[in-house]
């Protein structure tokens, strides 16, 4: 699309976002590379939910800039919805529409923001699902399915309006145990298919698995970032390496 | 062993269903028997049945009010969809933050406060006697009916209004971030995503704006035309009688009990598609 250089997808430069005193992201730098899956660490209140929503816009911003191939994005009186088209996200509670059945909150984006036709976009829908294996759950609503297909289903949402980048903000954490690794599943085909993807996540061994960088948050900075061996195994960071001592105490790496 | 005591659970269970029903029917014969014994034993109960529930008088009206009452029916029938359009208007107007439409915000605002602070039968004298003697025509556009349906109208759109506000503020705020996320408008988003499940949640209590508007439509009565309400009045002038009303208030009833059961029918059989469980 770039063509040639190894085009830096989005950009967050010097990002701060506050709710009232509280400092949330205080002074966010990070470039994500196309094709590049990079995972965010850190504990509840870290800010890693917070700088997806400022990502796809959902928060303003209070300083710095979000440029998303060199085009500045947070730019204040920006129409946000072009962007969102090419932003997708995922939330951890799903958010399926609950009055639309499943084919329908799939083709939704593709028939309302792209004005595609009903029918072609049913079939892009069909053939979406048939991907992710949910194929004969089109016609049920939402409220009928498991929590891992809903949650694949909302990934399939996303999907469906051919985004550049992905946001994934904790999805699996709504999730019993066993239906995590059905999610967990999607998103690695997704890194197979070069799917430039940025994840908020508690799953420590999926982080490590699945990025190519680990950023870990720590009061809205980005206290350390590297490869996940690095981090994982050899943490620099004094913080780093207290959270990384309580998940594993929690069991949970 | 596991197939007798399930057996024996299925047999208690049947026995507990047997004996609940039992219990349920033997109690309502017994206060129903009391009631059709007792009350007419009661001193002056007579004279309530001849003047309320006169079984001659009640059959030679019935037909006449029968006529009278589709009068009633048909301003409700025209009367109901534009409360709908024009309520759902109202809360949309509530709800709009660009700065140039305040003005129609802060209008839909005034509206609501006013309109549900007068009573509705005051709406109707002032529209129904006041505009036709200000427009001094005998023109269809001088009509009764047409100013005194615009003020049922007028006074319903402000309460249906508020009760559709109330349902679009429920549906939580992450259906419309997924919404947006999607890159659909705000606009967009209100359509097909916040309107039609706030729709769903507030048709129970729209209902019930609905029937209190199936019975205030026999206020109109005041502004002249013979509807149903107005026909028992003269009988009852005639005959000092009120069988007349007792008779006009089973036709309401004849309407408003199957309007209710019908939209309890519908939710429920919503409810079971999209959740594939009914909970009573």
């Amino acid at each position: 699309m770039t063509g040639g250089s190894p085009a830096v997808t989005l950009q967050l430069e010097q990002v701060v976002k506050e709710f009232g005193a509280h400092r949330v992201l205080d002074h966010i730098d990070l470039d994500v590379g196309r094709g590049e899956v990079i995972a965010l660490i850190g504990a509840s209140g870290s800010g890693k939910s917070t700088l997806l929503r400022c990502v796809n816009l959902l928060e303003p911003i209070d300083d710095g800039r979000i440029l998303l191939d060199g085009d500045d994005i947070s730019a204040p009186g920006r129409d946000p919805d072009p962007v969102r088209r090419r932003i997708g996200m995922v939330f951890q509670s799903f958010n399926l529409f609950p009055h639309l059945t499943v084919v329908d909150n799939v083709a939704l984006g593709p028939r309302k923001v792209l004005r595609q036709p009903k029918c072609p976009a049913g079939e892009a829908a069909m053939a979406l699902l048939e991907r992710l294996g949910l194929a004969e759950k089109a016609t049920s609503y939402p409220d009928r399915l498991s929590g891992g297909q809903q949650q694949r289903v909302a990934i399939a949402r996303s999907l469906a309006m051919n985004p550049d980048v992905m946001l994934l903000d904790e999805i699996t954490s709504a999730l019993d145990p066993e239906l995590v690794g059905e999610v967990l599943d999607v998103v690695r085909e997704l890194r197979h298919a070069g799917m430039t993807m940025l994840l908020a996540t508690h799953e420590m061994a999926f982080a490590k698995e699945i990025s190519d960088r680990v950023c870990f948050l720590d009061g809205g900075r980005i206290a350390e970032s590297g490869p996940p061996a690095a981090i994982f195994e050899a943490p620099q960071e004094e913080r780093t390496q207290r959270f990384l001592q309580r998940v594993i105490d929690a069991g949970r790496l | 062993m596991a197939a007798s005591t399930r057996s024996r659970r299925q047999r208690y269970e049947r026995r507990q269903r047997w004996q609940s029903g039992g219990v349920a029917a033997a109690s309502t014969v017994l206060v129903v028997g009391l009631v059709v014994l007792l009350v007419p034993r009661l001193s002056g109960w007579e004279s309530v049945r001849r003047s309320f529930f006169d079984g001659d008088a009640f059959r030679a009206v019935f037909p006449d009010l029968v006529g009278p009452f589709w009068y009633d029916v048909q301003i409700f029938l025209w009367c109901a969809p534009c409360i709908v359009a024009v309520g759902l208007l109202v809360a949309m107007a509530r709800n709009i933050r660009a700065p140039a439409l305040y003005p129609l915000r802060l209008l839909a605002v005034v509206y609501t406060d006013i309109v549900r602070g007068i009573p509705v039968i005051l709406w109707i004298t002032l529209r129904g006697f006041g505009v036709p003697g200000v427009l001094q025509t005998r023109e269809w556009y001088g009509g009764f009916i047409i100013w005194g349906s615009l003020a049922l109208v007028v006074t319903y759109s402000a309460y249906t209004a508020e009760v559709f506000r109330s349902g679009i503020e429920s549906i939580h705020e992450s259906q419309r971030a997924a919404a947006r996320s999607l890159g659909l408008s705000s606009g967009q988003t209100m359509r097909t995503v916040i309107l039609p499940q706030a729709v769903r949640r507030v048709v129970p209590p729209s209902m019930n704006l609905l029937v209190s508007l199936q019975k205030d439509v026999a206020l109109i009565s005041i502004l002249g035309p013979v509807e149903a309400l107005r026909r028992a009045g003269i009988e009852n002038a005639r005959t000092f009688n009120f069988t007349p009303y007792v008779a006009a208030a089973v036709l309401f009833l004849c309407v408003s009990i199957p309007l209710t059961r019908l939209t309890d029918y519908l939710l429920a059989r919503d409810r079971r598609r999209m959740t594939g469980t009914a909970v009573a």
